[in-house]
């Protein structure tokens, strides 16, 4: 018998069952000699049991389709690569060419510059991320169509960062209306399920302009220009985590 | 892949009873796992060796603790699941399903973070040290979170929770 006084530590693991075989019979003495501690220890052992019987039926439902893992893994390994898509609009699109796009200018301040644009990120942020039903118009899966369809709108050939890398998973995106006119958002969440927002359009003024931080509220990011197209990356993370994963945005959208 | 499908397809009904538990709606739940599982499909090479349960529990607790989050900013409400009907006239298997009924609504008005780690311990029989990981906690808070978790159901059982709080016997202060 050892000398180790009980804890509450060891009445829970009692309850639990996961002493170890001689402290199990130390408590057990303990308990004896402590009848109003016994009780307590017994209340917890009825509610364990009432718990697991309650819940017990939950793992005996058939499981719905929608939790069928092979098709879960069948449907991911059909996925074709975000970048294969984006390298093949791209080639369709780059018809287009650049330019084309006249903004209307907007009285209202932020100017047109990086400034304005990292408002707009934001406000794509506190609007879409939170959203569990509809955060995107579309999905990852349609990843190619998404491409098509924001490039043609903004006139512009426009790449889908690929952030896998950094731990962000693409969940799709849609379009967004700006003052400056329209433009495109990319949604990614992690495994955390924090979201992050890529948002791009064409910028009237400051057509190249280097990266710069920029916050607000409980969001934070950067943004910066690249020969006439402006991006803005907008998260929860911290200014310092996010700095890397904008690096590689604009890493990627410079091979095109 | 088969070695996925083997070590995480056995775990996938625990997590059901996990995400109900936590969730309380049957399709908020399930849609939870099904997030569940596509992330641990796509980040299958990232986990560790080992037991996949803590990792697969720890993916599913972030995505409903994110979940709370953003109904609780949106002050939304999700229903409680009405009982199911079925099995009418047996009087002693219909008690029982009260029982069980009203041990679940008490387990609901704990607190979230409570109910977490009394569903993972006592119920998914996660070792304290797993559950630690899951919920990314020390050990100490686990094993206080423990014991608050079962005063606190105790009281909603014993019908003393909303009155003054009852006498017990405390080894050691509460953290």
């Amino acid at each position: 018998m050892s000398n180790r006084p009980i804890t509450e530590d060891d009445l829970h693991a009692h309850v639990d069952g996961v002493l170890e075989p001689e402290r199990q019979v130390e408590v057990g003495g303990y308990l004896e000699g402590h009848p109003d501690v016994a009780r307590r220890v017994a209340a917890f052992s009825d509610q364990r049991d009432l718990l697991r019987k309650a819940l017990a039926p939950i793992a005996d439902e058939p499981l719905p389709p929608q939790l069928n893992l092979s098709r879960i893994i069948e449907k991911r390994q059909r996925r074709p690569s975000p970048v294969w898509w984006a390298v093949a609009a791209v080639l369709m699109l780059s018809i287009g060419g650049i330019g084309g796009w006249v903004t209307r200018g907007s009285l209202q301040t932020p100017s047109g510059g990086l400034a304005a644009l990292a408002q707009e990120a934001a406000y794509s942020y506190h609007v879409y991320a939170p959203d569990r039903v509809r955060p995107v118009e579309m999905r990852a899966s349609d990843s190619a169509q998404l491409v098509q369809w924001v490039s043609n709108r903004l006139k512009q050939p426009v790449k889908l960062p690929d952030l896998t890398g950094a731990g962000y998973r693409l969940m799709g995106g849609r379009l967004i209306a700006t003052s400056h006119g329209p433009a495109a958002m990319f949604m990614y969440d992690d495994d955390r399920g924090d979201r992050l927002v890529v948002l791009t359009r064409p910028m009237a003024s400051e057509q190249s302009a280097p990266m710069a931080p920029h916050s607000g509220g409980d969001v934070s990011g950067f943004a910066w220009a690249d020969d006439g197209m402006g991006y803005s990356l907008v998260g929860q993370a911290a200014a310092e985590s996010l700095k890397p994963i904008a690096n590689e945005v604009r890493r990627q959208a410079r091979t095109i | 892949m088969s070695d996925m499908l083997r070590q995480v397809e056995p775990v996938i009904p625990a997590l059901r009873r996990y995400a109900r538990a936590l969730v309380r709606n049957r399709a908020a739940a399930d849609d939870l796992v099904q997030d569940c599982l596509e992330r641990a499909v796509s980040n299958w090479g990232q986990r560790r060796d080992g037991d996949p349960r803590p990792w697969l529990f720890t993916i599913l607790h972030n995505l409903a603790v994110n979940q709370f989050r953003h109904t609780a900013s949106r002050g939304k409400h999700i229903a409680i699941e009405d009982a199911n009907e079925d099995d009418f006239g047996q009087d002693a298997v219909q008690e029982q399903k009260l029982m069980y009924q009203d041990v679940l609504e008490k387990l609901a008005r704990l607190p979230e973070d409570q109910r977490a780690v009394l569903l993972l311990v006592a119920v998914e029989d996660l070792s304290y040290a797993d559950a630690a990981k899951v919920l990314d906690i020390p050990l100490g808070t686990v094993m206080s979170r423990l014991s608050r978790a079962r005063e606190r159901l105790q009281q909603e059982i014993e019908g003393t929770a909303d009155g003054a709080p009852k006498k017990v016997v405390q080894l050691r202060s509460m953290k």
